[in-house]
């Protein structure tokens, strides 16, 4: 670029990663499956859109393995919008990721709502120069995400359900459990990071008692990570959760959000923005869904608008009971 | 009476620039105060006003259908200092590209500049360098899928370009920068934006 020499511009740097994803706040980031959609969505005034196969309702009711969408059904979406495109990758696929930074999405969902591919571990997201968004039930993997390198979170809710339970009751356990790490001092912080630093053990700890050895402490467990590296990785970010009263990323409201006021209801316990999957186009009328669930994540504020945006919608997805469910998706991935 | 600045709360990084503006009030020694609203009557009251990064899309369905457009205009015609970074940046111009044209994003119209949308490419061309901007000098910018200013009549000042990309911008008491100086710690250009009042 002229004057400006190539190597001094720094790119996928976590000013630029987490940057982006705080364009996003006070937004709504919409499920599409074609470029139809997408336009719908950026026309009811979407910050972004993430392109899938098929949204969750119909990933649970289509059962067998739920993969990374066609990249040319991606592509298609991105040429429909100017507004960033997202697509969903397997729990630790990394071969999915960077074929979604390889077709140039803005911002990769590594998604408890497609089947896992990895049973010990997510993917180490610092080595990509495309951002992250992860879901998150409790603080803890909200935490083991961050270190990893998610620049977002999201909760995971139960997603496919038109059920908004789930998305308050994560929101609600991650607000309590941030009200405790703010009043912590740093050695219980440090035991806190301790216990989080768990399930990245599972392999090693595996291996080791199926081999009847001893675990040691500085063994690499994780990438070229030991125990002692990632527990003072977990350490830093709760210390950043600790400074800041709240994450350190944007984080998202997900999963079975249906209704203007179930969106407006997320914003109201503090989320950044909301994610709608199956909601909109699951939805009778989804232009004017969409249009509504904006205006109502922007009023959240104020019920009067809320109240009015709801009006006369035609009637919003099915939804389903948690208890009836076969499969909880939010399970997946700790 | 005190300095009062509003953020735009429409949608974007709207946090990132009441603290920004907060300690540039602060280090000026500036009694003052900072707002998040999204109500057009204290955006009336206010004497400076900044255009959040975001989408541009999004603010611009939002700012149009509360009116605070309006207020906007009057503030910027009555000579008070409004900023407007990225996608902010973007509303205030009175030249869009085709992807402006085609999204039918309505724009403030009030800076003689021409902006392109994701000028430099997605998120995965996102960039982050050292650059000279006039009056402040040099400056670490953040670009997130920045657009860029193409053309700018006379009457605009340049403050900082990127090869033939304008990225900083000045037309009297209106500031158009295509990055993020509210995502960093430097508070100098939100210093320089409230010194135009």
């Amino acid at each position: 670029m002229g004057n400006m020499q190539l190597e001094k511009l720094r790119f996928g740097t976590e000013l630029i990663k987490r940057g982006f994803a705080k364009m996003q706040k006070g937004g709504v980031i919409m499920d599409v499956t074609n470029a139809e959609q997408a336009r719908v969505a950026e026309e009811a005034g979407a910050v972004a859109v993430m392109a899938l196969h098929r949204v969750p309702a119909d990933i649970r009711a289509a059962g067998g393995v739920a993969r990374m969408a066609d990249p040319k059904k991606i592509e298609e979406i991105m040429e429909a919008v100017t507004i960033p495109v997202m697509a969903k990758c397997r729990i630790g696929h990394i071969a999915e990721a960077r074929a979604l930074e390889s077709l140039g999405v803005d911002m990769i969902d590594e998604s408890e709502v497609l089947t896992p591919a990895d049973a010990f571990f997510h993917i180490d997201k610092r080595d990509f120069v495309i951002p992250f968004v992860c879901g998150a039930r409790s603080l803890g993997e909200a935490i083991r995400r961050i270190w990893e390198g998610a620049a977002m979170i999201r909760t995971k809710g139960e997603a496919g359900t038109g059920n908004i339970i789930e998305a308050v009751r994560h929101t609600r356990l991650m607000n309590y459990a941030i009200e405790q790490v703010k009043e912590m001092d740093e050695s219980e912080l440090y035991n806190v990071a301790e216990k989080y630093a768990m399930p990245y053990k599972k392999l090693a700890e595996k291996v080791a008692e199926e081999m009847g050895i001893k675990l040691s402490e500085d063994e690499k467990i994780f990438g070229k990570y030991s125990v002692a590296e990632i527990t003072d990785g977990l350490f830093d970010v709760l210390k950043e959760v600790k400074k800041l009263g709240r994450l350190p990323v944007v984080n998202f409201a997900a999963g079975g959000i249906a209704t203007p006021s179930d969106a407006a209801l997320m914003m109201l316990l503090g989320s950044d923005g909301v994610f709608v999957g199956s909601g909109i186009f699951k939805s009778t009328n989804p232009p004017a869904y969409a249009r509504a669930v904006v205006e109502a994540v922007e009023n959240w504020r104020d019920s009067k608008v809320v109240a009015e945006v709801s009006k006369g919608l035609g009637e919003a997805m099915k939804g389903e009971e948690i208890d009836k469910l076969e499969e909880m998706l939010q399970t997946r991935g700790l | 009476m005190s300095f009062l600045i509003a953020v735009i709360a429409a949608q974007g990084d709207v946090e990132e620039h009441v603290l920004m503006a907060r300690m540039a009030l602060k280090e000026l020694g500036m009694e003052g105060s900072v707002v998040a609203t999204i109500d057009k009557k204290e955006v009336a009251k206010s004497d400076a006003i900044i255009l959040p990064g975001g989408e541009s899309t999004t603010i611009s369905k939002l700012i149009h259908a509360k009116s605070i457009a309006e207020e906007i205009k009057k503030a910027a015609k009555e000579g008070k200092p409004v900023m407007g970074t990225c996608a902010g940046s973007i509303l205030l111009a009175k030249h869009g590209d085709k992807q402006i044209e085609r999204t039918n994003t309505e724009l403030l119209r009030l800076m003689d500049i021409w902006v392109k949308r994701n000028a430099f490419g997605r998120q995965r061309e996102s960039f982050q360098a050292k650059l000279n901007v006039k009056h402040v000098g040099e400056f670490e910018a953040v670009f997130i899928r920045a657009p860029a200013i193409m053309k700018v009549d006379s009457n605009v000042d340049i403050l900082a370009k990127i090869d033939d990309y304008i990225v900083a911008a000045q037309q009297d008491n209106l500031l158009a920068i295509t990055f993020h100086p509210e995502l960093t710690n430097d508070t100098r250009l939100h210093k320089y934006f409230i010194s135009l009042f």
